[in-house]
């Protein structure tokens, strides 16, 4: 499991750890079930302090993506298929919604920007 | 009650310098910064802590218990590390150990034999052979060897390079992986603590400015530039300090949301660092 941590990005620290630990389980390189290493295990690896990854942590439990059980670790999630496509397209929308707001400052019509996502869809 | 540590209201008073009503407390599984400009009172706390001097008023409690009714007891328990050395020049590591081991019921020796192999300290060798890292070092394989819960540390790294730093930090790291013990470590160099710290206590002049989480100091803090035309009587109030120059200014302000309401797009807003915290706070308003 890969996570970076930057310095120099307003994202509080917290959120780019449980962003990152978020985006290994939507892309099942996490599967259910699966260990997360202890939150002093973490902050010892990333050189951070206990409460920033047990922030991030209890940020993702209260999403459903983890579940701590109690003197044994924390584990990943079962939930099922639909509940994590769900949570999936709810990301996307999220991020069409900051490329429709830059396309908006880029003063781009709706038909501008349809016409390129459909030559991008094409190519991928 | 899950405090290692927990200090109410502790006065001292010498001529010139009081320690006025310090107070603050350390969970176990934690480590606390204590920071502050040297005479600001790191040291003295530090040893009304240890009772190698007397306070005037107040309460230290460690694992619970009185600091000076259970003296024997709770040092038992505590692992401290300063940065005088205080050996002697002409002995080994190994005899200093054979001096200081028996004080402890809990001396292990083959956890001190370890951190010397890990610190690369020869058990031959003599104090006065060694470079100040590694006196450094040897101090916390004989504060640790006896697995203390509390560690207590002043000033570990002070007069280290970088790398022996990064080093000590990651020896903190470690030790704190056991969720039962607690360290407490005072320096001058804040940036040992952006990273690792749990908790940071502020000491300024005898007084405690604040003891909090360091995210949540990090995330409300933030320096804000912007042009001095800014600044008239209520916009300053937004801020602990602010330095002026000819091209425009630079200030602290504790609470970043609100500050960013007032001044908007106007202004550039950066993360502040312990050290930019301690700066402003200590010398607050100048112009250049």
């Amino acid at each position: 499991m890969k996570i970076l941590i930057s310095y120099s990005s307003k994202d509080p620290l917290y959120e780019q750890i449980a962003r990152q630990i978020k985006e290994h389980i939507l892309r099942g390189e996490l599967a259910p079930g699966e260990a997360l290493p202890s939150i002093r295990n973490l902050a010892r690896e990333l050189q951070l302090s206990v409460i920033t990854t047990k922030r991030a942590y209890e940020e993702l439990e209260r999403e459903g993506f983890i579940e701590s059980v109690g003197g044994k670790g924390t584990f990943v999630s079962g939930q099922n298929g639909e509940l994590i496509r769900e949570k999936r397209l709810r990301a996307l929308e999220h991020k069409l919604g900051e490329i429709v707001t830059e396309s908006k400052a880029l003063s781009l019509t709706l038909a501008e920007l349809q016409e390129m996502l459909a030559l991008i869809y094409e190519e991928g | 009650m899950n405090n290692i540590l927990e200090i109410t209201e502790l006065r001292k008073t010498f001529k010139g310098f009081t320690l006025e009503d310090i107070s603050f407390r350390l969970e176990r599984g934690y480590i606390m910064g204590f920071i502050g400009p040297n005479g600001a009172g790191k040291s003295t706390t530090i040893r009304l802590i240890m009772n190698l001097i007397n306070r005037d008023g107040g309460d230290i409690k460690i694992f619970g218990l009185d600091n000076i009714k259970f003296e024997r007891e709770v040092k038992q328990r505590i692992g401290f590390v300063y940065d005088e050395n205080y050996y002697y020049e002409e002995l080994t590591l190994l005899e200093i150990k054979r001096f200081i081991a028996p004080f402890y019921r809990q001396w292990d020796d083959r956890a001190f034999m370890q951190y010397l192999h890990r610190f690369d300290l020869a058990p031959k060798k003599r104090v006065k052979e060694l470079s100040k890292g590694m006196k450094m070092k040897f101090s916390l394989a004989l504060a640790l060897s006896h697995h203390p819960e509390l560690i207590i540390m002043d000033e570990p790294t002070s007069g280290l390079d970088p790398v022996f730093r990064n080093e000590v930090l990651e020896i903190l790291a470690d030790i704190i992986q056991d969720e039962t013990r607690g360290i407490l470590f005072s320096t001058h160099i804040t940036s040992d603590l952006d990273k690792i710290a749990d908790y940071v206590t502020f000491i300024n002049q005898g007084r405690i400015v604040f003891s909090e989480a360091k995210d949540s100091l990090l995330d409300s803090y933030a320096l804000v530039k912007g042009g001095r035309e800014l600044l008239d009587r209520d916009t300053r109030k937004e801020f602990v300090g602010i330095r002026e120059n000819q091209f425009g200014f630079e200030a602290l302000t504790r609470n970043a949301t609100h500050t960013r309401s007032i001044f908007g797009d106007r202004v550039l807003v950066e993360r502040a660092t312990l050290e930019d915290i301690m700066l402003y706070t200590v010398r607050g308003n100048t112009s250049a």
